[in-house]
């Protein structure tokens, strides 16, 4: 990496730059004729100095047709220079955007290419303001770096001659102030340059503070230590600010000197030349051609003052970016970028000589180990928090490379590997668990990246895209590889194809023990019945069949089905009128009482005043019964219709009702009250105001509400049709096609029981397990359990079948059963293949018949697990 | 059934005799109507339990496990309460209780039970007298036990 701005962008963009130069001179001719034309029509088509009619280039002129084309050529010129300046601008726009595509995918080439311990050092949030944010300047630097001064330089030059041709001592006059200027600014720009990089920094740290805050905010809250973070960052703004406020005084002081040097200029101008006009030495055209030249002389010059300002940040960030990221030791490109492999079998000895590893802060993990390790058969490796076993893992799988001695995988270096070899034929499962964002399907498959198939689009419009982005990824310098591509390597999990590795992984999951997660993960999941209709339909008739066993009288009462003609006691009134899941936002609203067609329905059915009179009684009887408990009382949640913070203001309304009649109550008061019948259930509440007249009414106006539902709601909502699919609801709800009724002990138990048995037996299993698969896991896992995560990583692992599976403390959050159940499927699919086992309790080890014994950085002794245990080698890991 | 007949209900419990009517109806609001099937379990024994039962229809019986197996140690029927020992002491249920017919309860949560017995003193001493008419029961039964078999209820 260019350890100096311009060298960098001289580098990558040559060409362009001197295009952009060229080009720039090339306006200057026509920018010298636009200055001088004023002149020539002010003192010769206006002021008469030629004897008309005149002869131009054969042409006879008059004097108004004089001035009409002289005008006519001002404005064909100024045209031309701003056609100039807009091609100009964009080309210089497209190299400064190239160069800043290309360092920030340097940069994080570079992050991909950092050894391990260099995140130790270097925290996550340091990393991302660099690459985001603090790089976007050299981006837009990049396009003006050789462009302006050479623009900006060439127009001042360009005025300049003009006033020097019009006349030399104002020229003189004009420039007489530079020298002064170009002395003391760059004096000055010195502290300010110091102050931005010290802001750079304190940026930085705040942050480094601002990340840490947020992985720690467990401990923050459980310590209450949010005053002593709070007094932190206020320390740190404070600093900034100060610093911030030392720039903006000497930054505005510079300016200031700037604008009061460029001002007495002008002063000579009005003297000097005033006095020239008089005596008759110069035109007056000409002088107002130079004050005109003047007043655009300035703008050059400041943006020449500017850009010198620009350059001195830009050098610094760029010097303080480039300073991170060329640490002494990163991994070769190639190692990631390569495509070398290993062909055939992976040779099965591994062998250590001398491997040390010395951290960061000196001290000695590992202290020459020499082995030799048979992979043919699996190996175990045992040793306490201190024993280096981590490094020693780390380093087996190549993620962290040995201080000293080397690892050798039969012939081949293990430093030398390239990382298709290491990434496909070895898989590394540490204890952390690590899941990316996304679905559990897109985790799983993770390891399977391998490679983007070639792009079968045969539409040219399609191509024609194609070629773009990687001529522009190309012209970047960025990778040129199709991201939306099917990275996926199927043959390297023994598949033919997305169904084939679907089954795969299915088989995997079984194997760590997460399909009941991702089976209840499918049963709470949605599918669009317009891209898998086969599914849906498979799901409508199993539906069928959860009605045919809800109709055996033990089970008949533990569901109120969906149906059409009838009133269902187990939903609320909501769902009664509505019969049918709210999609969007239109109906979820919580004030459905506040929706005008929800108003009108009622108003046609003739319920508005029942609901009025039922809301009244309903907010009666919580008043009664809940005025008496302190606010916040965990009942208003579990029971109430109404929050305990609104309960004054229902009392009020009560209390008017009850005294004046509900037609004294204003509109809020009465859309406050009709909420509340709308959030009623006949048989969780068991207040008995909805009565079978109430319920034929609210039948009616759920047909009203079906009938007349305006166009623009109809997607609002999915109805309830027990010969449709509801896209809305998820596959569980789809299956019961009603509700769990209450007041039957342990109904929900007997009601999931009774559809996980219909699923099965139905075959819906699988297909019903591939949407789990396809539900997300949150932002980097957030939804998952650290059981679940660490399943999830040995899952991927698993799925890419690996040559040599290094597993270190991996499954320490399964209980003892699920240990033992997940570690023999491991070893059965791992037959045959190499496996290299750090458990985190040594008894998990008893069936290897290789076992290595790590004792502070040394290996104690290895052999079979009995013979170790013999030997008196186990004692203290196996009573730890 | 609604609210009102549930209050109804609750009054002619003696536990609950001499409580205020709209304390009544927040003990019938709050608490869940559950039924339960022939041969189902309102508690098992030695699970922790969150509530207490106040039987409004059917019959259930009350077994403690016994080193001879299930042993059914006494029966209760419409109005009487069970379940309570578990919520007033925090322990786990001393017996279960399965239902003979179909039983239809009041769960009390415990949360809402301790709230009543320490806002109404007279429903404290009430409780107070079933226990020790219970452990009177049970003293007896004990002394019998030297002859032959006793009852004992309370789960």
């Amino acid at each position: 990496m260019d350890r100096n701005v311009f060298r960098f962008i001289w580098r990558y963009s040559k060409r362009q730059q001197v295009l952009i130069a060229l080009a720039t001179v090339l306006s200057f001719p026509f920018l010298y004729y636009s200055l001088e034309l004023p002149a020539i029509i002010v003192d010769e088509a206006i002021g008469s100095t030629l004897e008309f009619p005149v002869t131009v280039l054969g042409i006879e002129f008059g004097q108004i047709d004089y001035l009409f084309t002289l005008s006519g050529v001002f404005l064909a010129l100024v045209c031309l220079n701003g056609a100039f300046k807009y091609y100009i601008n964009v080309y210089r726009g497209v190299v400064g955007e190239r160069l800043l595509r290309r360092l920030r995918h340097e940069l994080y080439f570079r992050i991909l290419r950092f050894r391990l311990p260099q995140f130790r050092r270097m925290s996550q949030s340091e990393l991302i303001p660099i690459v985001t944010a603090e790089v976007e300047p050299v981006g837009g630097f990049g396009g003006d770096a050789f462009a302006l001064p050479i623009f900006q330089g060439g127009t001042l030059l360009v005025y300049l001659v003009f006033i020097f041709v019009q006349d030399v001592v104002l020229g003189a006059a004009a420039i007489a102030l530079y020298p002064v200027q170009a002395y003391v600014i760059p004096k000055l720009q010195y502290h300010v340059n110091q102050l931005g990089k010290r802001r750079v920094r304190a940026v930085r740290q705040l942050a480094d503070r601002v990340g840490e805050t947020a992985t720690a905010i467990q401990d923050v809250h459980a310590h209450g230590t949010g005053r002593r973070h709070m007094a932190d960052i206020a320390h740190r703004l404070g600093g900034i600010y100060e610093i911030r406020l030392e720039i903006y005084k000497r930054k505005f002081f510079i300016k200031f000197l700037n604008n009061f040097l460029n001002q007495l200029t002008p002063f000579f101008f009005y003297s000097i030349g005033g006095y020239f006009v008089i005596t008759g030495d110069l035109s007056f055209g000409a002088l107002v051609a130079v004050l005109a030249a003047y007043k655009d002389l300035s703008g050059p010059w400041r943006e020449l003052l500017n850009y010198y300002q620009r350059t001195e940040d830009v050098r610094i960030k760029y010097e303080q970016v480039v300073e991170m990221f060329v640490p002494t030791d990163l991994q070769p490109a190639h190692q990631i970028t390569g495509t070398e492999e290993i062909e055939g079998p992976l040779p099965t000895r591994l062998t250590l000589s001398s491997v040390a590893y010395t951290d960061e802060g000196g001290s000695q993990v590992l202290d020459g180990i020499s082995l030799s390790i048979d992979l043919s058969r699996p190996v175990a490796v045992l040793g306490d928090g201190a024993s280096g076993r981590t490094e020693f893992m780390l380093i087996l799988a190549r993620l962290l490379l040995p201080t000293g001695g080397r690892v050798h995988l039969g012939d081949h270096d293990m430093a030398e590997l390239a990382e298709t070899v290491t990434g496909r034929r070895f898989a590394y499962v540490g204890p952390a668990g690590i899941v990316f964002t996304g679905t559990w399907r897109d985790n799983l498959y993770y390891g399977l990246q391998r490679h983007p198939a070639p792009s079968l689009a045969k539409d040219e419009e399609t191509r024609a895209r194609e070629r773009r982005r990687v001529e522009q990824a190309r012209l970047s310098g960025n990778i040129e590889l199709d991201f939306h591509a099917d990275w996926i390597d199927y043959a390297a999990a023994d598949a033919t194809g997305p169904d084939g590795l679907q089954a795969r992984a299915l088989e995997v999951v079984s194997m760590v023990d997460l399909d009941r997660d991702i089976f209840r993960m499918g049963l709470n999941g949605t599918i669009d019945p317009a891209t898998q209709p086969d599914l849906a339909n498979r799901v409508l008739a199993a539906r069928g069949q959860v009605r045919a066993r809800l109709a055996d009288p033990e089970q008949a009462d533990l569901v109120d089905l969906f149906d059409r003609d009838r009133y269902n006691e187990s939903a609320s009134i909501a769902e009664n009128v509505m019969f049918g899941t709210p999609v969007g936002g239109a109906f979820s609203d919580d004030d459905l009482a506040g929706h005008p067609y929800f108003r009108k329905v009622l108003d046609t059915v003739g319920l508005t005043q029942d609901f009025l009179r039922i809301g009244q009684e309903a907010a009666a009887t919580i008043i009664e019964l809940f005025a008496d408990l302190p606010p916040g009382h965990p009942f208003f949640e579990q029971y109430s219709l109404i929050a305990s913070d609104d309960l004054p203001e229902y009392q009020a309304i009560v209390t008017t009702a009850q005294r004046d009649g509900l037609d004294a109550l204003n509109q809020a008061q009465k859309q406050r009250l009709m909420a509340l019948p709308f959030r009623l259930i006949p048989t969780r509440h068991r207040l008995d105001l909805i009565g079978p007249e109430i319920q034929a009414r609210l039948l009616e106006a759920r047909a009203v509400f079906h009938r007349d539902l305006p166009a623009d709601l109809r997607r609002s909502v999915d109805f309830f049709d027990a010969e449709q699919y509801n896209a809305a609801a998820s596959i569980q709800d789809n299956l019961l096609f009603g509700k769990v009724r209450y007041g039957r002990s342990a109904a929900a138990e007997k009601v999931q029981a009774l559809i996980v048995s219909v699923v099965e037996d139905s075959g819906l299993r699988e297909p019903i397990m591939a949407v789990g698969l396809d539900q997300p896991v949150g932002v980097a896992g957030g939804r998952l359990s650290p059981l679940q995560r660490q399943k999830l990583a040995l899952g991927r692992a698993l799925l890419k079948r690996p040559d040599l599976l290094i597993v270190d403390n991996a499954t320490s959050v399964l209980d003892a059963a699920g240990q033992e159940r997940v570690h023999g499927a491991i070893q059965d699919r791992m037959e045959g293949r190499a496996l290299i086992w750090a458990p985190h309790r040594a008894a998990l080890a008893k069936t290897f018949d290789h076992v290595i014994v790590l004792r502070s950085g040394r290996v104690l002794g290895e052999g079979s697990f009995a013979d170790l245990e013999d030997r008196g080698l186990l004692k203290e890991l196996l009573d730890g | 059934m609604g609210l009102s007949e549930e209050v109804e209900l609750l009054k002619r419990i003696p536990l609950f005799a001499n409580i205020e009517p709209s304390k009544l109806k927040l003990l019938a609001f709050t608490s869940e109507r559950l039924t339960f099937a022939p041969g189902e379990l309102l508690c098992v024994e030695g699970e922790m339990g969150t509530c207490a039962f106040i039987i409004v229809r059917g019959e259930a019986e009350v077994e403690v496990t016994t080193p001879d197996g299930p042993q059914i140690v006494a029966r209760v029927g419409p109005n009487d309460f069970v379940g309570e020992i578990a919520i007033l002491c925090d322990m786990p249920r001393t017996a279960s209780v399965r239902a003979s017919d179909e039983v239809v309860t009041l769960a009390i949560s415990k949360d809402l039970f301790l709230r009543l017995v320490t806002e109404f003193p007279k429903m404290a001493i009430e409780i107070m007298r079933v226990l020790a008419q219970r452990l009177e029961r049970t003293t007896k039964a004990l002394a019998n036990a030297h002859l032959g078999n006793a009852p004992a209820a309370g789960a």
